[in-house]
Parts: structure tokens; C-alpha cells; sequence
């Protein structure tokens, strides 16, 4: 019997309740703001045994990856969360775990870059990993990062995917704001997540296995292909955990999500927790009677590209929001995908490109409504310029 | 190089070896610049560099191995004596012939050797 529990708590919280449930049998973590609530939460479960986890304090990031890469390798299952820097840190060792196609499960608190430093959010941290080889989850609020986390194990672990999967929610914004969130109870979760079954776990000692060899021109562009094809492979995979995890909680997930899409003429793009304040924008536009929606993009890796298409080809208007700096880019990074997306399309909107809310900066609904006027402009077939920032002093 | 080489579906995923014991199908003698040359006049069949060798390319041969050293031969079969390089596996290091007191190993260019 699925029961489902109405809690107030912070996305940090939310994150270190689906791994409560979760129950992974390795955790290592080192502390960075703003994901440190997550663990200070998750050592908490530790200390009053609400978890059987072996949970292992690390001296960096570095090694937080590298004992999760060690004890999946050796069979567990293995979480950890980082924020920033930290994930910079692990950068070497994020790449050795989908290389090694260690299916470990990281919440990433979404922060800026130093320097300057700063520890408020932007997604320049897990934007700079989206060629690493993770599956990347993007998480609108706490409810989705809880979600996201127990879906993550699923899609992680699937024999045809192994791969690792990264959960996004917004640092402080999400993860130290506390809303009322809809969670599921211990049985149901336990019963959806099922029990690990490594692949090749080096604790088998009957089945000897070398983890790590050298592999040179002869093989490496080999396995470099097999990641591609898992990758290609896991959306198929991504789309029936979603389905699966939808029949318990009776909601709908998808690559893409849309809010008031279906006769929109000026669309925004956007991931994490600005979708709320757009939503909030187009509550008052659509009552001047305003044809504005939005698409919230829950998974960036692997990129969905027909869906894209598919929802956003009736629109006029689009703009694509982007919380990190695509330095000297022809736009950012989920820009750039989906404009690729319609190189092909006959039928495509006029489509612009902002960079948002870096390091913290606010981004409220007055400057949704503002990039709603711009597309106004680009409707009436006026393109402008395709990269813009909004909410700068310029 | 080393045998047919299979495709991206054939091969174990993440670069893991699963059956173990396979490193003698890894050929690494392509690698190799300088190959060592015995001397079997100098040599004592001391084995020092059979010990000393980083790929265990130093073969043991038998009391009737026709490469053996000239000196110190042993006709124990359990002690045995040089066996010549396995070539196939030699990434030419240079070990053996800077370890052997006897000076009976020379690394040789591999440009110069005439086959």
C-alpha cells in the first residue's frame, strides 16, 4: 500500500531523505557549502543507525569520488553530494567513475565557480561536467530532488545503462528554503529502488576482475564508444523509470516538462528552480491573456533532442535561460543544444539566448516578464541579438 | 600486436579485464627501441636478469637449451639456465643489460639488427 507523507523541508533534506531510503551501503562526502546540509542530515541517519551505510569522512572531494569509485567497483552501492568547487575537485575522478561505468549516484547543490568566490548558486559546476559521461538530472525544488534521487538509483544501476547519474537542485535557493513536499513512505521506496546487483564486483573473488588497466590506441576509443551507446541507450531506460516511478506517485515526469505549452506563442527555457518564478510570471501574463509557457528541463544528459522539437516547434518565440557562462560560445550550453536540435526543422521559432542569475543574483518574476517583451520582438521576426544576459548592471 | 582485435560489442564494458591472467595475450614487444643482445660467451647463467626483468621476458631453458651461457650451466632441470628473450613481450628497458655483472647482455638499436 503506497502511502504518500506531506513534509515540510529543505531540498538538502529532501536529498538526505531519499538516500535515508535509499539506505546505499557506501556514502563518502566532504563538506561544501550549500550541499553540507545533505550530509549533516544523511550522518545524522548514520548516528541514530536509521541507515546501515558505511559512511566514510573524507580529507577532499577528490577522495569522496574516489572512495565511491573504489567501493562501487567492489560491489556497493555508492552515493555522495558536492556543490562548486568540490565537484571542480573531483573533476579527475567524476571522469574515471563513468569510465569505469560505476553506477554512483551524486546530488550536486548547485553553486558558482571561483573565482570570484562566492556560494550562491549558478550551474557553471555541473554545466562544466556535461561532457563527463553522467547522466544529469536537473531538480525544480525539493520534492523533484527527492524524486530525482530515488529515480537516479534506478536509471544508474540498469544493467544496459551503468552509468553514473548526477541529481541538480539550486544552492540555497532550493536547498535551504523549506516548502511542503510529497514523499513516499520506507516500503514503497525500498520496494521501487530494489537491491543492488553489481556487475562485476570486485569482492567476487570466484571471478577475479581487473578494474583500471592501461587501455591504448587499440581499445580506449572502443570503450569510449560503448559509453556513447549507453548513453544513447539510457533515455530509453530514463523514460521507463520515469513511467514506473509515475505509476506510484501518479505524476508525470519527462525530459522536458512543459507549463502552459500547449498554445503558447513565447516560450522560456529553463531548468531547476527558476521554473517556479517563470511559472509565477506566466500565472499574471496569461491572465492579461499573454500566450506565454515554459519548458523545464529535467534531464540535460542524455539530451533529448527530438523532444525538444517536438514541444517546441509550435512556439514563435523561445528563450533558452542559462545559469552559467558559456565563455566565448555561440550561446550556452542548453542553447546550443537546442538550436542544434533545429537545424533540420522546417518549421522553427525565432530563439535567443540568456545568461541569468550567476553567483546568486536574484531572478524574479520581473525579469521572466521582461524576457517575455523581449520575445515579443523576436515573434514579430526581429532576431536581435542571440545572446544576451539579463539581470546584470551592464 | 595482439591477437584480432574485437569491436566495441564484443568487449567487456568500463576497460574491465574479466578473465584474469590474460596479460600474456597483451604483446608489448612492438614498444621496444633497443633489444638486448646475449653474449653466451660471457654469460654465467647466473639468472640475475631473469630476477630483475619488469615483464618476466627472460626465458628458463632446460640443461640442453641451446642459448644457455657458456659458463656456471647447470644440468639440474629445476635450477635451469638462460632461455633467451621473449620478444613478443620485451619492451626493451634496458634492465637485464644494466643489472648483468657479467656484461654478457648489450641493448642493440633495433634499426641496426639484421634478421
Amino acid at each position: 500500500m503506497v502511502q504518500k507523507l506531506r513534509k515540510a523541508m529543505t531540498g538538502a533534506e529532501c536529498s538526505a531523505e531519499a538516500m535515508r531510503q535509499i539506505n546505499p551501503d557506501v556514502v563518502a562526502a566532504y563538506p561544501i557549502t550549500p550541499q553540507t546540509p545533505i550530509m549533516h542530515s544523511f550522518s545524522q541517519f548514520v548516528a541514530d543507525g536509521a541507515v546501515e551505510t558505511e559512511f566514510i569522512t573524507v580529507e577532499s572531494e577528490h577522495s569522496a569520488m574516489s572512495a565511491c569509485v573504489g567501493a562501487s567497483a567492489a560491489g556497493a552501492r555508492a552515493m555522495t553530494a558536492t556543490s562548486s568547487n568540490g565537484l571542480a575537485l573531483m573533476w579527475e575522478v567524476v571522469y574515471i567513475a563513468s569510465g569505469t561505468r560505476l553506477p554512483i549516484v551524486m546530488n550536486v547543490v548547485n553553486r558558482a565557480l571561483s573565482a570570484p568566490i562566492n556560494i550562491h548558486c549558478d550551474h557553471s559546476d555541473s554545466m562544466g561536467c556535461r561532457d563527463s559521461g553522467w547522466i544529469q538530472l536537473y531538480s525544480e525544488n525539493g520534492e523533484e530532488a527527492y524524486e530525482n534521487t530515488l529515480m537516479a538509483v534506478r536509471i544508474a544501476e540498469h544493467p544496459d545503462v551503468l552509468l553514473p547519474v548526477m541529481v541538480c537542485q539550486d544552492g540555497f535557493i532550493t536547498s535551504h528554503s523549506v516548502e511542503t513536499v510529497e514523499m513516499l513512505d520506507d516500503e514503497t521506496v525500498k520496494g521501487f529502488v530494489r537491491e543492488h546487483n553489481p556487475v562485476d564486483p570486485l569482492l567476487d573473488v570466484d571471478h577475479p576482475v581487473t578494474y583500471g588497466p592501461l587501455d591504448l590506441f587499440d581499445y580506449y576509443f572502443e570503450h569510449k564508444k560503448q559509453q556513447m551507446v549507453a548513453m544513447d541507450k539510457s533515455a530509453e531506460i530514463i523514460r521507463q523509470v520515469f513511467d514506473e516511478f509515475g505509476s506510484i506517485t501518479g505524476k508525470k515526469y519527462d525530459f522536458f516538462e512543459g507549463y502552459m505549452l500547449e498554445d503558447a506563442e513565447k516560450v522560456i527555457v529553463c531548468c531547476n528552480s527558476s521554473a517556479g518564478t517563470i511559472k509565477a510570471a506566466i500565472n499574471e501574463l496569461r491572465e492579461k491573456g499573454e500566450k506565454v509557457g515554459l519548458l523545464k528541463m529535467r534531464v540535460f544528459r542524455p539530451f533529448n533532442n527530438k523532444q525538444v522539437v517536438e514541444k517546441l516547434k509550435h512556439a514563435k518565440a523561445v528563450a533558452v535561460l542559462e545559469r552559467a557562462a558559456g565563455f566565448g560560445s555561440h550561446g550556452s550550453m542548453i542553447f546550443n543544444e537546442i538550436r542544434s536540435a533545429f537545424y533540420e526543422e522546417p518549421q522553427k521559432p525565432g530563439m535567443i539566448n540568456y545568461v541569468y542569475g550567476l553567483g546568486g543574483r536574484e531572478f524574479d518574476p520581473a525579469q521572466a516578464k521582461k524576457i517575455y517583451e523581449d520575445l515579443e520582438v523576436v515573434k514579430n521576426g526581429e532576431l536581435g541579438e542571440l545572446t544576451r544576459t539579463i539581470g546584470v548592471r551592464d | 600486436m595482439s591477437p584480432a582485435l574485437k569491436s566495441s560489442k564484443e568487449i567487456p564494458i568500463g576497460g574491465k579485464i574479466i578473465e584474469p591472467g590474460n596479460s600474456i595475450n597483451y604483446k608489448t614487444g612492438d614498444w621496444r627501441s633497443f633489444r638486448p643482445i646475449h653474449d653466451a660467451e660471457k654469460c654465467t647463467n647466473c639468472m640475475i636478469c631473469w630476477m630483475v626483468c619488469p615483464d618476466s621476458a627472460v626465458k628458463v631453458g632446460g640443461p640442453d637449451c641451446p642459448v644457455k651461457g657458456k659458463k656456471g650451466t647447470s644440468s639440474n632441470p629445476k635450477l635451469g639456465n638462460y632461455g633467451g628473450i621473449d620478444l613478443e613481450h620485451c619492451k626493451g628497458c634496458g634492465v637485464c643489460a644494466e643489472e648483468c655483472p657479467f656484461k654478457a647482455i648489450t641493448m642493440v638499436e633495433e634499426k641496426e639488427i639484421k634478421e
